[in-house]
């Protein structure tokens, strides 16, 4: 059921000429392949170590690189293998069976164009999709979206986008209606009293009236759980403990995936994860970064779980603003780097396989003699995605979703 | 007062202070600049906050408490293997469980855990005591700019709470509150040498290379601080700054540690230079060499820092963003930073520019206010002048802005692009403070005495037609006048 064709609620009388109205008139694009596509986009801010989470356990240098922070097929814990050359950290038993089955690929070895070590600037490009920081306030996922809307193979009627969390990601935000959940604990308002605001800035501000609708559009979809909230407790303020933080992954993505599976849901959405800048123990093999990457591998069961049949349709996105340098510094964690891991999960998924065009790990191998040097382009992958599981046009690709990478091939096959 | 003065005293209040309260218009006046500028005169001390520990004590009364707890979980796991080993016969070898032996250690761990979680974390009363009285000073205020730009700097050099606790309330007190109206490079060295920031940028354990504790313990250089110092609080992302720049600094910083509290009952916590710690030798850090030796290296390059000409064009567009538009007049960008490099950085003349000038004045209410400003407004609309902590910090970790608690050193964002999408949520907040107060509080006298009638006449509408108070005053709170300033 579209929100194109299904009777008005009385609540839908009363928005009139809002945002779902400007929805009808979106044209309705038959599902000629009989697909219906979802994308998840999961933001790690910080800067995931992708040495620390992807071990090239093959590499002659690794050991002395890392010394004994090196996670080893024969370490403790042991590192699970993937390839003759890769091990995943053992934080992940989730994924490494997704990897094992085909549903999962990892990419090593990448990063955006940016070249900096600015956290935020970094993910500013990361988000934007431009090549450089400040360019523009709209994500590449919300044009993508645009740019389906105006003509692409995907049915347009679920492709409202999806952001968790109080601050919206910038990847899904633009000129494209974005829905935002936020774990819930409060009672929400009433249905009268929402509609009454929703009047009141019709004719007031009509910026805040958008926002509301789509929340309210989201809340009819019904797709936050009714109990059981991991959040509910003390929503604020304890230390965020282990089981905390993985309770937080788990439920954040797990929502967002039961939206994402409705038949009348969004089809596209986007999420972030704070806390991998690990300048300080950042314990690979024990300790903060195998906790949160363990956080993260629940985070994938739940969506696993909760997309039910749409899982064969799905592609999850796993992307960070840049990687750590190769070293362990002073204070037994790592500084800001460049390339990294990106992981791909999902039943739509050709996986199986690291992807890399491996550098090396010798100090002339590495960028600036500090930081694994990028050599797939992020880009070149979720070209790719959007191409091959969205169908999104390579032209819009090169010049809208991700200007100025016409030189960035997408990458063929991760899809299909 | 004029319907005009008294629009243009609560646009004060909203845009430049805590926004209206009872008797706020009347004290405005009709000289709103003046009134602002005369609030900037008075002490912003708080009083009440003398009964409150410095971030030492906060920071040694936790970490006691943290030896404490491991001290008794010891015992306690100690205890119960003793019983274990008196209360099951004596086995050989070939006769152990390892089923039943790990029920023993699960029972062991178990007392050990419960024996802790006996021991009181001292740190969140801290918390939630320096979080009431700085939420009481912003109701108290009569305008409250004063307070705002407390809450401005605090978020500048933010630090957070999720990784030292202890100190949060007492580091913005100390650092922030104690130069918010001073020179920028007193407030700078104030929050660079304060410990919970050398705590909070991971600078208590870096070590220079070459440095004596370097040499024998062959850890090293941390570049988190050096980074952020540039980055994010004098100079802004992309001014010039190199990577090697970013490391000599980093070496500079070197040193700059806190007394461990586990050594020192007296002084743990403090912030102190050490010099085994200290890579040294002269640093080039932007081009100019620094031969000092100890912590005065580390000044003289904050020193330059603060007087660089980019520190005043990001600090005056940061602090015309947040106070005026999200793209704020490039003239009025340009008076403040000019006023800044012409007063060595005098934050108190710099705050005088801006509510100086027109341009200052001059736009429409675009600002979507932050979660915080927001919800201080509600509670100060009603004439309420206490708070519980743990309600109100809750609402506003709920909102995506924990006090003290921002996710990355870059604070909380100030666009409104990064607020808007939590407006749902801002409903239901709103929903259950009106809940909470509908008996004492009444929409329609919160809009004549309190707002003065300034306010657009759907929302009277809007109000008057409601079905209850509460939804009276939820639609009140969350309505465009009041969210936007």
């Amino acid at each position: 059921m579209g929100f194109d064709n299904h009777l008005p609620t009385r609540r839908e009388l009363l928005v009139g000429s809002g945002a779902l109205f400007a929805w009808s008139q979106m044209p309705r694009i038959a599902r000629a392949e009989g697909r219906d596509p979802r994308l998840l986009v999961i933001v790690l801010r910080g800067a995931l170590d992708g040495l620390g989470a992807v071990a090239p356990v093959g590499d002659p240098d690794w050991i002395s690189l890392r010394g004994d922070r090196a996670l080893l097929l024969d370490g403790k814990p042991p590192a699970l293998p993937l390839d003759a050359f890769f091990a995943l950290n053992p934080a992940m038993p989730n994924l490494h069976r997704l990897y094992r089955s085909g549903k999962a690929a990892i990419v090593h070895a990448a990063a955006t164009p940016y070249r900096e070590r600015s956290h935020f600037d970094g993910q500013d490009v990361l988000e934007s999709g431009f090549t450089r920081p400040g360019a523009t306030a709209s994500g590449w996922l919300n044009r993508a979206l645009l740019a389906m809307e105006s003509g692409g193979g995907v049915d347009p009627r679920g492709s409202r986008a999806l952001g968790i969390g109080s601050v919206t990601p910038l990847v899904v935000r633009g000129a494209a209606p974005v829905m935002t959940w936020v774990p819930q604990k409060l009672l929400p308002a009433s249905q009268d009293t929402q509609n009454r605001l929703l009047d009141l800035y019709q004719h007031t501000d009509p910026k805040l009236a958008t926002v509301l609708q789509a929340r309210m559009k989201l809340a009819s979809l019904g797709g936050a759980p009714g109990g059981g909230d991991p959040m509910s407790d003390d929503p604020t303020l304890m230390p965020p403990g282990v089981a905390r933080v993985r309770a937080y992954f788990a439920e954040a993505a797990g929502t967002a995936a039961r939206y994402l599976a409705k038949s009348d849901g969004p089809r596209v959405g986007a999420m972030g994860f704070v806390g991998w800048d690990t300048h300080i123990a950042e314990g690979a093999a024990s300790g903060q970064l195998y906790n949160l990457l363990g956080a993260l591998d629940g985070a994938f069961a739940a969506i696993e779980t909760n997309m039910g049949e749409a899982w064969k349709e799905t592609v999850v996105a796993v992307v960070t603003e840049f990687g750590r340098t190769a070293r362990v510094n002073g204070t037994e964690g790592t500084d800001h780097g460049t390339g990294t891991v990106a992981f791909l999960i999902g039943g739509g998924l050709t996986g199986g396989r690291v992807i890399a065009d491996w550098p090396g790990l010798k100090p002339a191998q590495l960028f600036e003699d500090r930081d694994l040097k990028p050599t797939t382009d992020l880009r070149a992958v979720l070209k790719g995605l959007l191409r091959d599981h969205l169908r999104v046009d390579e032209k819009v690709l090169a010049e809208t979703v991700f200007p100025g990478s016409a030189d960035v091939k997408p990458m063929g096959g991760l899809v299909g | 007062m004029s319907n005009s003065a008294k629009a243009e005293a609560v646009l004060a209040l909203h845009r430049f202070g805590m926004g209206p309260r009872p008797g706020s218009v009347a004290a405005v006046g009709t000289d709103p600049r003046g009134a602002l500028i005369a609030e900037l005169d008075r002490p912003l001390t708080l009083t009440a906050a003398a009964v409150l520990p410095t971030s030492a004590k906060a920071y040694r009364t936790v970490a006691d408490a943290n030896a404490r707890r491991a001290a008794r979980a010891k015992q306690a796991q100690q205890q119960a293997k003793k019983q274990q080993a008196t209360a099951a016969p004596v086995m050989s070898e070939d006769q152990a469980q390892p089923q039943g032996q790990g029920q023993n250690k699960d029972a062991a761990e178990m007392a050990a855990k419960q024996a802790a979680e006996a021991v009181p974390d001292p740190g969140r009363p801290i918390y939630l005591q320096e979080a009431k009285l700085r939420m009481e000073a912003a109701l108290a205020a009569d305008i409250g700019f004063a307070e705002r730009l407390v809450w401005f700097w605090s978020n500048h050099f933010c630090i957070s709470a999720f990784k030292i606790q202890s100190m949060s309330g007492a580091y913005e007190r100390e650092a922030v509150r104690a130069n918010a109206l001073g020179r920028f490079a007193d407030l700078l060295q104030a929050a660079e040498g304060h410990p919970a920031m050398l705590f909070y940028l991971d600078n208590l354990g870096s070590m220079g290379a070459n440095s004596i504790a370097g040499i024998n313990r062959s850890r090293g250089l941390n570049e988190n601080i050096a980074r952020e110092i540039m980055e994010l609080h004098t100079l802004g992302v992309r001014t010039g700054y190199t990577q090697d720049d970013v490391i000599s600094f980093a070496n500079v910083m070197t040193g700059w540690t806190l007394v461990p509290p586990g050594d020192n009952p007296e002084h743990g916590g403090e912030f102190i230079f050490n010099p085994r710690l200290h890579e040294p030798g002269g640093q080039t850090v932007l081009g100019k060499r620094y031969e000092q030796e100890d912590a005065e290296q580390g000044r003289a390059v904050l020193r330059d820092l603060a007087a660089h000409p980019a520190t005043a064009t990001h600090i005056a567009t940061k602090l015309a963003r947040h106070f005026v538009a999200d793209e704020p007049p490039p003239a009025l960008v340009e008076q403040m930073a000019k006023t800044f490099r012409d007063t060595e950085g005098d934050l108190k003349q710099v705050a005088i520019a801006m509510v100086s000038s027109d341009e200052a004045w001059r736009g429409p209410p675009s600002k979507l206010k932050r979660p915080s400003e927001w919800g201080i407004g509600m509670v100060r609309a009603t004439g309420i002048t206490a708070v519980d902590p743990e309600r109100f910090t809750g609402g506003q970790q709920l909102l995506g802005e924990g006090l003290w608690r921002p996710s990355a050193p870059k604070g909380y964002p100030d666009d409104e692009a990064s607020w808007i999408d939590g407006i749902g949520r801002r409903l239901d907040i709103a929903n259950n403070f009106a809940e909470r107060i509908t008996g004492m509080a009444d929409p329609q006298a919160i809009i004549e005495d309190v707002f003065a009638s300034q306010i657009s006449p759907e929302v009277k509408q809007a109000v008057g037609r409601a079905e209850s108070r509460q939804q009276a005053l939820a639609l009140l709170f969350m309505s465009a006048d009041f969210q936007r300033r």
